[in-house]
């Protein structure tokens, strides 16, 4: 971009030009017809940024509409910086997740990082105090020369970021497929808490009121990240490397507490972090929120470099930096509070009634933009698509048993997607700020949080089965969603409210495209029938190196609330003597699915199949009974089947609890390795002292309950399949990440 | 007893040391900000965890040389007791309040995890709660917690019972895989020579109530409540 970053004189505007700003022709008569003139390069690289795919969602924004975002508990859904929903006694949870995948690809420890950073301030900005990041990674096959590499520096940045800031990362989700060999994901999620009374939008209004710069200094760095992030990688991508953003966290610990203290005062009128697109984007989304205009003066902007032009500065991406409006006389007590925490304070300009942004810069006026018809305006596609061709199911009877269940289940423990993470998870600091629960920590199905200073708690979980997307995106879409609700009903918690992070390849490819809505399709129903709204999200698309697109990967971060964080449970066993007891497994839910399979995938080598079916009315009836015996006092750990099946759940919460089980085959219609290893959905396995009591009040609700066995010892056994020990099975789980690591 | 929690720009276990002197002493720690050069009376001063001015430089470095550690150092020759956690313990010996020094973790990797510790010293106001050879498990939570000080040091910190604890595992043995960060002689926490400044890496205060899944970090708290009314 050096040729053309100068704007003075201006550039002629060539047709090279606007395609390297990832503008089409359409779009360039679109920029002409809005000017009525044609553009300086400034003006040029604003629509272009405004207009990419990751900020206009214009691929997605069709389908994304069609979402539920309304519940009697959300405040705030898709639009603002981050989803707002209530938790009661006038407080807030505020949440988001957003990918930082293409950055993290090129470099890993500051992409992955900046990411953590981006989404920090996206919950900041809207005056809740972070108190839990996730994070949901997705690397290529552990044989691919370059994931070892990529994992230490994704998994580096995450925690140097997240540590330093002082926010505890408290759960997460990482798996391995070589359809991200050359395009990882690393998806990050904050959740934060605010007062109702003390919630802050981003809508600039009241013209001649300041428009504040804060935080940073502004660099050239991350100039076109957003440009960068709406296209396809191809071999030249280590060249876009100048194009990945440096974080500070030391600056942002600062900022965090000093917009804190801001808004605790009386000061501010709208305020935006400075994200994608930097302080063009924000400044934009401000003033058309507001219906107002803007005058900037770039030569207020706090610069870290010198002879920056406009066009730099309006496009990078230099990060720890917002941009508010504050009330008129309130600019010298809100710059001595950022002066005390030793951040750039400056006016930079001012609210008009123009509807026009105007800039200047030594004295001239360099661009001069409308503000609606630019930010309003931006396309929007109905992308051609094709519907997923209907994958054909297998059956059980059609795979070979293993010789040896319990041999299996040890390899299945130890395979890199089901293997424990703790290696990742350790570099994290899960615990500062002194509210995770002991049983909330990461590895479990969701962490617990404490809302400081309550009694009340908070779940968070990310997940997604990107492989029951790309088989049927429809069921996998309703999957994703049953699967985090049932993650947070298994800790107790009544779930509230999703974000949602669309990780897809190109959306310009009609196949793509079809799985994007086919999973919107599903989502959306699971949405509905688990009254789960989304209050945000993010898009990724273009997620393809030289044409090979990722697996669709729409990651679902979602929150739960618990009244009484004393009622919480965890997944491991507790005492010996405890029966266990598997809900929701009566015959016509489960077959031994094991199409798309763990089990199919590590043992047979085999990625085919349909996804196990999803019966929504299912898994919101075994949901909800299960929340209510946790809530009662009769069920004492919990964890749901999902990867791995039954076995692979029993043997997690024997080793979360460090004690062993006696469990025979409850359902001997079935296949052994069917009945062990199939992943069919809206089932529980659960522990108790009272298995009758369950199981009795479960049957009179229709709600199938099997005791499976009981807690003790230190073996998993499985009646007529022999046993393994604790240590042989947390051997298998717990060293294969290190391992792979230290190689 | 009337405590203080130090807060640099870039602390941020500054609230959870507030919150577990807060349950022991049944009233507010003061809150000093690293700018002020002087702060009330107390019998206790506290340096908390985090990354104070980013760990840039050093971890601890630049904290030592802000205004209120003049004062800290003058009221610790005083005998005023310091605790120092975490971060709080790389900015004494960094200010030269405690000998050795925390070097990067031997894996070159951040760890946060429940640790064990065996009691070498139970007789200061810090430990007294515990009792020698009593094993407790708090997490660790750091990059840069491997102590490291020459032979001769070490031998004099051990001679003159400096050393409060040690990573053991759950039995007590002072095991090389117990030891999460390389330290020498695994070394956890220390005393000065006249007993009064502590320095630990593990934090008892994130391990102060049950909810948070233990209870061992309480007797720190209530050891020096005990101690200093």
């Amino acid at each position: 971009m050096s040729d053309t970053t100068s704007n003075n004189p201006p550039a002629k505007i060539t047709a090279d030009i606007i395609k390297s700003h990832g503008l089409s022709e359409e779009e360039y008569e679109k920029v002409l017809e809005i000017m009525g003139r044609e553009p300086n390069m400034t003006e040029l690289g604003i629509f272009s940024v405004m207009w990419s795919e990751h900020c206009s969602y214009k691929s997605s924004k069709k389908w994304l509409k069609t979402l539920p975002t309304e519940a009697p508990w959300v405040i705030c859904g898709p639009g603002e910086n981050a989803g707002v929903v209530d938790i009661g006694d006038g407080q807030a949870a505020i949440f988001k997740m957003e990918s930082h995948n293409h950055p993290s690809y090129i470099e890993p420890y500051q992409g992955a990082a900046t990411g953590v950073g981006g989404i920090l301030r996206d919950v900041f900005t809207m005056g809740a105090r972070p108190v839990a990041n996730l994070n949901a990674l997705r690397f290529g096959s552990p044989d691919h020369p370059k994931t070892r590499h990529l994992v230490s520096g994704v998994v580096a940045g995450v925690g140097g970021y997240g540590n330093c800031v002082g926010v505890p990362t408290v759960g997460g989700e990482c798996e391995f497929h070589e359809s991200y060999n050359g395009n990882i994901l690393v998806n990050a999620m904050t959740v934060g808490i605010a007062d109702t009374d003390r919630i802050f939008y981003s809508a600039a209004t009241g013209a001649g009121n300041p428009i504040v710069y804060v935080g940073s200094k502004t660099g050239r760095d991350g100039i076109h990240g957003a440009t960068m992030a709406s296209t396809e990688f191809s071999e030249d991508t280590e060249e876009k490397r100048p194009t990945v953003q440096v974080g500070d966290p030391f600056t942002e610990k600062l900022l965090i507490e000093a917009c804190l203290e801001l808004m605790a005062t009386d000061c501010i009128v709208g305020i935006q972090d400075m994200g994608a697109a930097g302080l063009t984007s924000s400044g934009f989304e401000m003033a058309s929120k507001g219906g107002v205009g803007v005058e900037l003066d770039l030569d207020l902007v706090p610069q870290r470099e010198d002879n920056m032009t406009p066009y730099e500065m309006m496009l990078s991406e230099s990060q720890e930096r917002m941009l508010m409006v504050l009330k008129p006389g309130t600019e010298d007590q809100a710059r001595a509070i950022f002066e005390k925490w030793e951040l750039d304070f400056a006016v930079v300009g001012k609210l008009t009634d123009s509807g026009h942004m105007v800039l200047t810069h030594k004295g001239e006026i360099v661009a001069d933009l409308p503000i609606d018809p630019l930010a309003l305006a931006s396309p929007e596609y109905d992308r051609p698509w094709v519907p997923t061709e209907k994958s054909v199911e297998i059956t059980a009877d059609t795979i070979t048993p293993p010789d040896d269940l319990m041999a299996t289940l040890m390899q299945l423990m130890g395979c890199p997607n089901l293997a424990s993470k703790r290696w990742i998870w350790e570099q994290y600091d899960h615990m500062v700020m002194g509210d995770t629960m002991g049983i909330g920590r990461p590895g479990g199905d969701a962490g617990l949080v404490r809302v400081h200073g309550t009694d009340k708690a908070l779940a968070v979980t990310s997940d997604c089965t990107p492989r029951y997307c790309l088989a049927d995106p429809k069921e996998g879409g309703k999957q994703v969603v049953a699967e985090a609700w049932r993650n947070l009903t298994a800790t107790g918690a009544t779930p509230l409210a999703v974000t949602d992070n669309m990780n897809f390849g190109n959306p310009e490819k009609p196949e793509i495209m079809g799985q994007f809505v086919g999973c919107i399709e599903g989502m959306k129903e699971a949405c509905l029938a688990l009254d789960f709204p989304v209050v945000s999200g993010n898009v990724s698309l273009y997620n393809e190196t030289n044409g090979q697109a990722i697996l669709p990967t729409p990651t679902i971060g979602a929150i739960g609330l618990l009244k009484h964080s004393s009622k919480a449970i965890g997944m491991g066993f507790v005492d010996d003597g405890d029966s266990i007891v598997v809900i929701g497994d009566a015959p016509e839910n489960v077959r031994g699915h094991l199409g798309q399979s763990t089990y199919l995938r590590e043992i047979e080598g085999r990625e085919d199949g349909t996804p196990p079916p999803v019966d929504l009315d299912l898994e919101r009836r075994h949901g909800d009974f299960v929340r209510n015996q946790i809530l009662d006092g009769t069920i004492n750990a919990c964890h749901d089947i999902s990867d791995g099946g039954l076995l692979v759940s029993v043997a997690e919460m024997a080793l979360a609890g460090d004690k062993g089980c006696e469990i025979n085959q409850s359902d001997k219609t079935l296949a052994p390795h069917a009945w062990a290893f199939g992943e069919d959905q809206a089932r529980y396995v659960v522990t108790t002292k009272h298995a009758d009591q369950l199981v009795s009040q479960a049957q009179a609700q229709g709600i199938s309950a099997t005791a499976l066995g009981t807690v003790s010892g230190k073996n998993l056994s499985l009646i007529s399949h022999g046993g393994v020990s604790l240590q042989d099975l947390r051997t298998s789980h717990e060293s294969w990440m290190p391992d792979y690591m230290a190689e | 007893m009337k405590a203080c929690v130090i807060v640099f720009p870039g602390s941020n276990c500054d609230r959870d040391l507030q919150v577990a002197l807060r349950n022991a002493m049944g009233s507010e720690p003061e809150m000093v900000w690293h700018g002020d050069s002087s702060f009330s009376e107390v019998d206790l001063i506290t340096v908390p965890g985090g990354f104070s001015y980013g760990d840039y430089l050093r971890a601890g470095a630049m904290a030592a040389k802000s205004p209120v550690m003049r004062e800290i150092i003058s009221r610790a020759k005083k005998g005023v007791p310091v605790l120092g956690i975490c971060n709080g313990f790389q900015v004494l010996t960094e200010s030269g309040l405690l000998p050795g020094a925390l070097m990067r973790n031997a894996n070159l990797k951040y760890v946060c995890k429940d640790v064990h510790l065996k009691v070498e010293a139970s007789d200061t106001p810090f430990t007294q709660g515990y009792s020698d050879g009593g094993v407790l498990r708090i997490p660790v939570a750091h990059h840069d917690g491997n102590y490291f000080a020459n032979d001769g040091l070490l031998d004099e910190l051990e001679s003159n019972n400096q050393i409060a604890f040690r990573y053991s595992d759950s039995d007590g043995e002072l095991t090389e895989d117990a030891n999460p960060n390389g330290s020498l002689r695994n070394i956890a926490g220390i005393l000065n020579r006249e007993r009064n400044v502590l320095g630990m890496m593990p934090h008892p205060e994130r391990l102060a109530d049950p909810t948070l899944g233990g209870t061992d970090g309480k007797a720190m708290f209530s050891g020096l409540v005990e101690a200093l009314s």
